[in-house]
C-alpha cells in the first residue's frame, strides 16, 4: 500500500494551510479495507473514524476469505484530499489491517447496495408502486393485501431515486445494507 | 505449561529482566510464577500509573521495551494515562493485565473492566487472550509490535482461567507477523533530498524523538552528517541529545519555548530537513506562516505523520538510521557538495540571532531564580554519568533550555501528552536501569505531588533518585497563561497547604534539603549529590517568573516574545482559543 500519494512540488514552497484553498473541497471516496478477521477489528476502524473526527457515510463488513481469516470492510467517507490521505494512512497503521484500497482513485470500480422497501397503500397508489418497481427491476419479496416489500439492488443513487418515488406512494419502512464495491477488471 | 508460567517464560525468552507492577486478584497466578523464579526482577510500585511511567523511562534510557504487570479493573484503568503518554511519545511498552475468568467476562464481575475496549485508542495494539494455547504467540507478537516500526505501547489482557489452564508453549522463533514496517527509504526521494542539500542556501536539520527511537546508530549518523555538511541543527523536546548540546552546529531546542535562533532559522530557512519529528503544534506555531519560504523534506517511519499538518515536498518513509545511512552514501558518492559560500552567510545570520541571548534573565541576589537553579544544577552535574527526568510545566521547559544533553537516551520527559506526575516514577525507572548513575528528576512542586507515593518504591529498592523541586508554590505554567490570557485572574493556580518537603522526605526515610538563598545553592546541590540515597530537594524559587522565550498561541516563529516587557496584548482572541 502506498499511503503517500504525493506529487513533488505540490506545496510550491508555500506553507501548507489546512484551512484555505483547495482544501475546502470535500470529496467522496470508497475505501476497501482488508483486515484480519479477529475480535475488535471493526471497533478499531470505527474508533479511528470517531476519535479523529472523520466521516462515515456507509460501512459494510463481512468475512470474505474463511481460510485466510480475512474480512473486507467497505467504507464510504468524505473529506478534503488531505483528510482522505490521512484516513488511508491512519487505517494502514492499524496492526490487523492488511491493505487499504481507495477504489475512487485506483481506476474504475462498481458499487452496489441492497435495499428493502415496505410500501403500504391501496388502489391506484398500489398499482403505481408496482409499476415503478418493475421499471427499477425491483423484486417483490413479500406482499399483503395492503403492502408490498420490494428488494432493490443497485448503486446508492438508484436506491435514493427509488426511495424518492416511493415516498408519496406510501413508503413506510426501508433498510439498506450500505455499499459493497470492487474495482473493475 | 500453565498460562501463568508461559507469561514468565515468554518474558525471559524476550530478554526481559525487569518488570514494574502491582499485584491483584486477577494476576495472582502470574505473581505466583514470579515468586518461583529468579531471572526477572519485579519492582513493586505504589500506583499502577507509576509502573507505566517507570517502564517508559526504563525503555527510553535503555532502548529496550518496558514491561508492566497489573491486575484487572482498577489496575488496568490506572495504567491508561501511562499508556496514552507512551503512545504519544512512541515508547515501546508491553503491558500485561489480568482479567476476570473468560466465563465471567461481561457479567460486571468484581474488578472487571473492558480493558481492551478502554485501551484500544491508547495502545498501538492490544489483545484479549481467550485460549492458553494462543498465549505464547500473542506475547511474542506483542513484543514485536511494540518495538517494530514506530514504537508504542501494547497491552495483553489475560483472563485468570487462561493463566491457570495448561497449553503448549512456543518460543519467539515461531512467531509470525505480517506487521513488517518498511525500514529503507525510497532511493529516488533520498537522492532528491541530497540534491536539494547540495544547493541549499539556508538549510536546517529539524530533528525529533524518531532519531532517538531509531537507536544510537541514528544519532551517530546524524552527527556525521551534521559535521560533514556544516548545516545548523535544532531539535524538538523529544529529540534532545540526538545531537550534542555542546556541539558547534547546535541551535538549541525549537518551538513554543524554544530558542530564538532556532525558531528564526526555522522560519527563514530555504531547506528544512525534518528527521523523525512530526510538526507538532508546539513546534509549528501558526500553520499558515510556518517557514513560508522553505522546501520541506520529512523522514518518518509512520506514513500517517507525513503530510498530516504540514505538506512536504520530499517525503521519505523509513527508519531514520537506514535513511541517514543512505543519505550519507548518496551525498558522498555525488561528491560531498554543499553551497559553502551561502552557508557562511547563513551562519552569520544565525550568529546575529544568537547575539540576542534569548535565555538571559534578570539575576537576583536574594531570591533563587529558577533559571539560575538549573544553571547551577547543570554546572555541578554535567560531568556526571547523568539521566534527567522531568515533570510537566515551566520547570520542564527551563530544564530543556538550561541543561545540556550530549547523548541520546539521557532525557526522559512527557512530551506529547504533557503528563504531570511523570517525573517521579520516571526517575525510578531510569535509576532501575542505571543503578550507579546519577538520576535527577527536575520537578515543580505541583507536578511532583501527583505521583509522590513512588518515593516509597525508591526507598524499598534503595534507588538514590534526586528529586530537584523548583518550588514556586504555583502551577507556574498555568499561572503564566492566566497572566497572559486571562487578565491576571489566577484561578486555582496556586499550591496551598503544601507539605514540608524536608519532613516529607524524612517520613519516607529519605533525605530532605531546603534551599532558599542563592548563596547557599551550590553547597546544597553538592550535599544532594554527595548523599547516597534518595533526596527531596526543596528549592524555593521566585514565585512569579515566566518562561521565555515564548511563541504565543496563534503566532509565527518570527513573532517570539523574549521577556516580560513584550507580553501585553501578545495573544489575540483567535490565539487564546488554542492551548
Amino acid at each position: 500500500m502506498n499511503a503517500l500519494n504525493i506529487t513533488k512540488g505540490m506545496s510550491s514552497k508555500s506553507a501548507y494551510n489546512l484551512r484555505s484553498g483547495h482544501a475546502d473541497l470535500n470529496e467522496r471516496h470508497t475505501l476497501a479495507v482488508i483486515v484480519a478477521n479477529e475480535p475488535g477489528v471493526l471497533a478499531r476502524v470505527i474508533g479511528l473514524f470517531s476519535g479523529r473526527g472523520y466521516n462515515i457515510e456507509s460501512l459494510t463488513v463481512a468475512e470474505v476469505d474463511h481460510e485466510g481469516h480475512t474480512s473486507r470492510i467497505t467504507i464510504v467517507t468524505s473529506g478534503t484530499p488531505q483528510i482522505i490521505e490521512q484516513i488511508k494512512a491512519q487505517l494502514g497503521r492499524i496492526i490487523p489491517v492488511y491493505d487499504v484500497h481507495d477504489l475512487t482513485v485506483e481506476g474504475p470500480s462498481v458499487e452496489r447496495e441492497l435495499s428493502l422497501f415496505k410500501v403500504s397503500g391501496k388502489g391506484e397508489k398500489r398499482v403505481e408502486a408496482l409499476r415503478l418497481a418493475d421499471v427499477f427491476r425491483a423484486n417483490v419479496v413479500d406482499s399483503t393485501l395492503d403492502s408490498f416489500t420490494f428488494e432493490v439492488v443497485g448503486s446508492p443513487e438508484k436506491i435514493d431515486a427509488f426511495a424518492d418515488l416511493m415516498r408519496p406512494l406510501g413508503l413506510s419502512e426501508m433498510a439498506r445494507t450500505g455499499v459493497a464495491a470492487l474495482s473493475r477488471g | 505449561m500453565s498460562g501463568a508460567k508461559m507469561v514468565v517464560q515468554a518474558l525471559i525468552d524476550q530478554g526481559v529482566d525487569t518488570v514494574f507492577g502491582y499485584p491483584g486478584g486477577a494476576v495472582l497466578p502470574i505473581y505466583d510464577e514470579i515468586f518461583l523464579q529468579n531471572s526477572i526482577k519485579h519492582f513493586l510500585v505504589r500506583h499502577e500509573q507509576g509502573a507505566v511511567h517507570a517502564a517508559e523511562a526504563y525503555a527510553r534510557s535503555t532502548g529496550k521495551p518496558g514491561v508492566v504487570l497489573v491486575t484487572s479493573g482498577p489496575g488496568a484503568t490506572n495504567a491508561v494515562t501511562g499508556l496514552t503518554d507512551a503512545l504519544m511519545d512512541s515508547i515501546p511498552l508491553v503491558v500485561l493485565t489480568g482479567q476476570v475468568p473468560t466465563f465471567m467476562i461481561g457479567s460486571d464481575a468484581f474488578q472487571e473492566a473492558d480493558t481492551v475496549g478502554i485501551t484500544r485508542p491508547c495502545t498501538k495494539h492490544n489483545w484479549l487472550v481467550k485460549d492458553t494455547n494462543a498465549l505464547a504467540n500473542t506475547l511474542h507478537t506483542a513484543f514485536h509490535v511494540a518495538c517494530s516500526g514506530r514504537p508504542g505501547p501494547v497491552l495483553v489482557d489475560i483472563p485468570k482461567d487462561v493463566q491457570f489452564a495448561n497449553g503448549t508453549y512456543e518460543g519467539p522463533a515461531k512467531m509470525k507477523s505480517h506487521y513488517q514496517p518498511q525500514l529503507k527509504g525510497d532511493l529516488d526521494a533520498i537522492t532528491a533530498l541530497v540534491a536539494a542539500m547540495e544547493t541549499a542556501q539556508k538549510p536546517i536539520f529539524y530533528t525529533g524523538g524518531g532519531v532517538i527511537n531509531s537507536g544510537p546508530v541514528a544519532s551517530q549518523l546524524l552527527r556525521e552528517l551534521v559535521e560533514a555538511t556544516n548545516f545548523p541543527i535544532t531539535s524538538t523536546l523529544m529529540g534532545l541529545g540526538c545531537y550534542p548540546g555542546n556541539g558547534d552546529n547546535w541551535l538549541g531546542m525549537l518551538g513554543m519555548h524554544g530558542l530564538y535562533e532556532a525558531n528564526m532559522a526555522m522560519h527563514d530557512c530555504d531547506l528544512m530537513i525534518n528527521i523523525g519529528a512530526r510538526f507538532d503544534d508546539r513546534i509549528t506555531g501558526r500553520l499558515d506562516s510556518f517557514s513560508p519560504g522553505s522546501t520541506k523534506a520529512h523522514i518518518d517511519i509512520d506514513a500517517s505523520s507525513i503530510n498530516k499538518v504540514i505538506r512536504v515536498d520530499i517525503p521519505i518513509l523509513g527508519d531514520v538510521a537506514h535513511v541517514l545511512e543512505d543519505m550519507l552514501k548518496v551525498w558522498k558518492a555525488r561528491g560531498r557538495e554543499t553551497n559553502s559560500k551561502a552557508l557562511k552567510t547563513w551562519w552569520a545570520e544565525i550568529d546575529g540571532w544568537r547575539k540576542i541571548r534569548c535565555l538571559d534573565y534578570a539575576a537576583d541576589s536574594k531570591v533563587i531564580k529558577p533559571q539560575y537553579a538549573l544553571e547551577r544544577l547543570e554546572a555541578l552535574t554535567k560531568d556526571h554519568d547523568r539521566y534527567i527526568t522531568t515533570e510537566v510545566g515551566q520547570h520542564q521547559m527551563w530544564a530543556a533550555q538550561y541543561m545540556t544533553f550530549n547523548d541520546p537516551n539521557r532525557w526522559m520527559t512527557s512530551g506529547g501528552l504533557g503528563t504531570m506526575g511523570y517525573g517521579v516514577p520516571a526517575s525510578i525507572g531510569a535509576q532501575v536501569a542505571h543503578p550507579s548513575s546519577l538520576v535527577i528528576n527536575v520537578a515543580g512542586e505541583a507536578s511532583w505531588l501527583m505521583n509522590m507515593q513512588e518515593m516509597g518504591t525508591a526507598m524499598q529498592y534503595g534507588l538514590p533518585v534526586k528529586q530537584f523541586i523548583l518550588n514556586n508554590e504555583r502551577l507556574g505554567m498555568v499561572r503564566q497563561w492566566q497572566e497572559l490570557l486571562h487578565g491576571e485572574r489566577y484561578s486555582q493556580s496556586w499550591s496551598e497547604s503544601l507539605p514540608d518537603f524536608v519532613k516529607l522526605a524524612e517520613a519516607f526515610g529519605a533525605k530532605g534539603i531546603l534551599c532558599s538563598d542563592p548563596a547557599d545553592l551550590d553547597e546544597a546541590i553538592m550535599e544532594m549529590l554527595a548523599f547516597d540515597g534518595p533526596v527531596i530537594f526543596d528549592c524555593l524559587v521566585e514565585k512569579h517568573e515566566n518562561c521565555f522565550p515564548m511563541i504565543p498561541s496563534g503566532k509565527a516563529h518570527n513573532e517570539m516574545l523574549l521577556g516580560d516587557a513584550a507580553i501585553k496584548g501578545a495573544i489575540d482572541a483567535s490565539g487564546s482559543v488554542l492551548v
